[in-house]
């Protein structure tokens, strides 16, 4: 860390001795009156590629003595083959289970040694395996992690360990209400046919081989798949021979392009009810297909939800919590992907109020569709655009934000941009993207909740169809064990 | 709380090699308000962060929950703020703003935009000030029907959710300030009054008895006299009465079933353990470690690795003002019962204290403990920035700056050290356990031993 002056307590008290006297007369009956917002001043976004094409984008920031770096592969669950659902997830979990001749263990041990770590996931379209580790152990840690990224070993005991971990997942997920309404929505929304709604099952889950992980990792893992996102203690220049080091020598593949299909739009409303005897709340998701994280209407959707349910004071927070107490929180989301994701409100509510609160949604989602007061679109757009600095504190935030422009090829004065795009939203630009993409007769409603006591309240609300599902029809059977 | 209820116990994350200095000017307003600066100029952002030293702890028999709830109503309007406007206010100036409250304590923070510093200190200061004059019957029923419903959602309709409330009630004495959750029981929430909120403001929400941390892109002599001008005119309370709890000590072994809406079944073994920076606490946040931290630590290997019966294993010691608690839990698989989960986790208990972990082991959790002080400087707000660390280590040691120190007792250790630790803390004879079992699968429980003579 670098040194820091400190103050001394008598220099503190002779300012104090000069603050007494202003303070008489404070005026409280009305809030003050603020200078204008400061505009956020980022380092510049470092772009450059190794000898191998492998793309890097960095932004430094020295500050704390930390790096952040993500390796982001271009592929993720919607590229599992349609037998082999949940294999982008499997093969990048063990991607760490055994590298360069080292065991799982070994790997965790030297890792955790070092005081950093290393995380790995897939997403819908991009998997990762990322990086943060303390500047003083930056060079030893990157070399673990890049054995991880480029020599994987994917051993059957370690296989044969998850298989049991994710099949027990599963099993509890039964457990589990919001996890229950969760899958329920994708699959309902989506059909369990496409990539976003499908999940995994007993059966896939047991069948998965060494085999298949190794298919997915040779077909994807190549170097013009892949992109590193870097952030915090380190020069750009610096990190270019450190990467070339260690991913400079990665081969190129072939890759094509898979399309993903968009999903059909929910026609009529129908109300799926999933009985959970003797739950305390009802989950509630209430939702149809949205839009793409590339659509023009981005920004004024970004307004229209907060405005909705994307923020404390939105509208159904505060009618569903603060009006009426009937839940702890209620709110709404776009899921912006590559291809229109889900647009879903949500809330667990107390059992006895479950019909009242679905009148409450409805009634919110309906006023949405109308002009939106002038105080209260304010207030949405200088929530999203004032707190955008928050966004990027910490290293990992950065890395993510970097990300996401690079995922979506997003202009590099989009950072820069950003707050007085948001500021420019209109009041007609809000009311348009909420009529086109909130559409309350065109979305499914999913409660799991306690059907003895809830059913005949949610029917006479007249909805839409009626449809009962099981626990077990949403998710499989509970799986067996050996 | 407001939008989450921090659990009490926060299991330390994991790691860095420098000096942990967080620069700061503190200072106290002649109402008793202790005030500490810091300033971080990366992002134009300021943390306005509160605390008020008081929790569930402080809470009277018969109104468990209290504090939480009254914690609700801090954000529902003050005298000179209307309902709603709190965050209204705040989010029209890009603000964003929480609160918590644990046993002992009670924190809030406002992290806005830096040219909003003077709304956030405007806002805070009027609650503190004059919360009471705008207080009604209704936003107390508003809110009771708030917290019941966060009570259902974290607790009741979360599979394994009453485990901890169980365990609370027989490791403490009845009455003792720990032996009841934050978050409250029903009755108690329904029996809260008007009164009961007037006095405890006049008693707890006083300047004398809190800390106001402004952490961020701040000018100094400017915050100062901003904080002069909205909170120096707030009148001092009267000295907060003393939680004198008398000392507590789990002098048997306690087994207790619970039987909830499960798949699994799932171990829980507690302890009391010393006080948060006392002697011991760090030795036993670091055998948390040991046992649960990575695929490496002891009982994950054995249990989850090796032997593959348990789902998941976690050691934590949840480091409290009066005491502390220390807990490993774990969860069976299919096919396994609890008994064979609390024969290996003893077995390797008994082997930390028959021989001390290895230097490469207790080094091993030094590091992560070195870089997880590294992340809490990254952000000046929010629920695990700057700001808060300066309040908690204000008002757990007296020394705002004290992440250098904190680090050291960590340093500091002997694998030694450790194993006279878990000897000295972990007996078999002083602790709970707790089995919750899928309905009806009682036999998977630990059993109460019978007496033979």
């Amino acid at each position: 860390m670098k040194p820091l002056i400190k103050i001394t307590f008598v220099f503190v008290f002779i300012l104090l001795t000069a603050a007494q006297t202003i303070a008489q007369a404070v005026d409280r009956t009305k809030p003050p009156v603020l200078p204008a917002p400061k505009s956020l001043q980022l380092p510049a976004i470092q772009k450059f590629t190794l000898s191998n094409g492998l793309q890097v984008v960095v932004m430094e920031k020295h500050q704390v003595p930390l790096v952040q770096l993500n390796l982001v592969i271009k592929a993720g669950s919607v590229n599992d083959p349609a037998d082999k659902i949940g294999l982008a997830n499997l093969a990048v979990d063990m991607i760490d289970e055994g590298a360069a001749e080292k065991t799982s263990l070994e790997l965790a041990d030297e890792i955790d040694f070092l005081g950093a770590s290393i995380r790995t996931g897939a997403g819908a379209h991009s998997s990762f395996i990322s990086l943060n580790s303390p500047l003083s152990k930056f060079d030893d840690a990157l070399k673990i992690m890049s054995n991880i990224v480029l020599r994987p070993d994917f051993p059957k005991q370690e296989l044969d360990r998850k298989k049991k971990d994710r099949l027990t997942s599963l099993l509890q997920m039964h457990d589990q209400p919001t996890a229950i309404a969760g899958a329920a929505f994708n699959k309902l929304l989506f059909g369990k046919e496409h990539p976003y709604g499908r999940m995994t099952d007993e059966s896939t889950t047991k069948n998965f081989s060494v085999e298949d992980l190794k298919a997915f990792y040779k077909k994807y893992f190549v170097a013009n798949n892949a992109y590193i996102v870097a952030a915090g203690d380190i020069k750009a220049d610096e990190l270019k021979k450190k990467l070339e080091s260690v991913f400079g020598k990665w081969q190129k593949g072939t890759v094509k392009e898979e399309k993903v299909k968009e999903a059909v739009q929910v026609a009529n409303r129908i109300v799926f009810l999933i009985d959970k005897p003797g739950a305390a709340q009802s989950v509630i998701s209430i939702g149809r297909v949205g839009a793409q994280r590339l659509t023009p209407e981005y920004n004024a959707l970004v307004v229209m939800n907060t405005i909705l349910g994307g923020s404390f004071t939105s509208r159904l927070n505060n009618n569903l919590r603060e009006v009426h107490g009937y839940t702890y929180g209620a709110s709404s989301r776009f899921l912006f992907r590559p291809i229109p994701g889900s647009f879903t409100a949500s809330s667990s509510v107390q059992t006895e109020v479950t019909d009242k609160a679905l009148v409450e949604f409805f009634k919110e989602l309906n006023a949405i569709r109308e002009t939106i007061p002038a105080d209260e679109l304010n207030r949405g757009k200088n929530l999203v655009a004032l707190s955008y600095p928050g966004n990027f504190q910490t290293a990992a935030e950065i890395a993510g934000q970097i990300d996401e422009m690079v995922q979506y090829n997003l202009p590099e004065n989009y950072f820069g941009n950003y707050v007085q795009n948001i500021l420019k939203v209109t009041n007609a630009d809000v009311t348009s993207a909420a009529n086109k993409y909130v559409v309350p007769e065109q979305m499914i409603v999913v409660v799991v909740g306690d059907k003895s006591k809830i059913e005949d309240g949610i029917k006479k609300l007249n909805l839409g169809e009626m449809k009962y599902l099981s626990i077990e029809e949403v998710l499989g059977s509970v799986p067996k064990f050996e | 709380m407001k939008k989450l209820l921090l659990f009490i116990f926060v299991l330390c994350s994991v790691s860095a090699a420098q000096s942990l200095k967080i620069p700061y000017t503190r200072y106290v307003l002649s109402n008793g308000l202790n005030v500490i600066l810091h300033q971080d100029h990366s992002t134009p952002t300021v943390s306005v962060n509160t605390w008020y030293h008081v929790g569930s702890g402080h809470e009277k028999v018969g109104r468990t929950g209290f504090a939480h709830l009254f914690e609700h109503l801090m954000f529902e309007g003050s005298k000179n703020v209307a309902e709603g406007d709190f965050d209204k206010l705040l989010e029209a100036a890009g603000g964003e703003n929480n609160g918590s409250t644990t046993q002992d304590r009670t924190n809030y923070y406002e992290d806005v935009p830096s040219n909003a510093l003077e709304l956030a200190l405007y806002l805070d200061s009027d609650r503190m000030g004059y919360l009471i004059e705008a207080m009604t019957q209704e936003k107390l029923d508003g809110q009771r029907s708030v917290v019941k419903n966060e009570r259902r959602q974290s607790y009741e309709n979360r599979p394994y959710g009453l485990a901890y409330e169980t365990i609370l009630k027989h490791m403490f004495p009845q009455g003792h300030p720990y032996s009841w959750p934050v978050i409250g029981s029903m009755a108690d929430l329904t029996a809260a009054s008007h009164e009961d909120v007037v006095e405890f403001f006049r008693t707890y929400y006083v300047p004398n008895n809190a800390s106001l941390v402004i952490s961020g892109d701040i000018d100094l002599n400017e915050t100062i006299n901003l904080v002069e001008k909205w909170f120096g005119e707030i009148p001092a309370g009267k000295p907060v009465p003393p939680q004198n709890p008398a000392a507590v000590k789990l002098s048997e072994e306690k087994i207790v079933m619970l039987e909830d809406k499960v798949q699994l079944p799932r171990l829980y073994i507690a302890w009391i353990t010393p006080p948060n920076f006392t002697p011991g606490d760090a030795e036993m946040d670091v055998l948390a470690n040991i046992l649960s931290g990575g695929k490496n630590s002891r009982l994950y290997k054995k249990l989850v690795y090796e032997l593959q019966i348990a789902q998941d294993v976690y050691a934590y010691q949840s480091s409290g003002k009066l005491v502390s608690q220390f807990q490993v839990v774990a969860t069976a698989r299919s096919g396994h019962n609890l008994t064979e989960l609390k024969n290996v986790i003893e077995q390797e208990l008994n082997k930390i204290k028959t021989e001390a972990p290895t230097q490469r082991e207790l080094q091993r959790v030094v590091n992560q403990y070195e870089a997880s002080f590294l992340a809490r400087l990254e952000r000046p707000g929010g629920f695990s920035g700057k700001a808060d660390l300066l309040n908690s280590y204000y008002y757990f040691t007296g020394n705002p700056d004290y992440a250098n120190e904190d680090l050291a007792r960590y340093k500091a250790l002997a694998p030694e050290d450790i194993q006279f630790a878990a000897q000295k803390y972990l007996p078999n004879n002083g602790r709970v356990i707790l089995s919750i079992v899928p309905k009806g699968k009682t036999d998977l429980a630990i059993q109460p031993k019978t007496e033979v003579k």
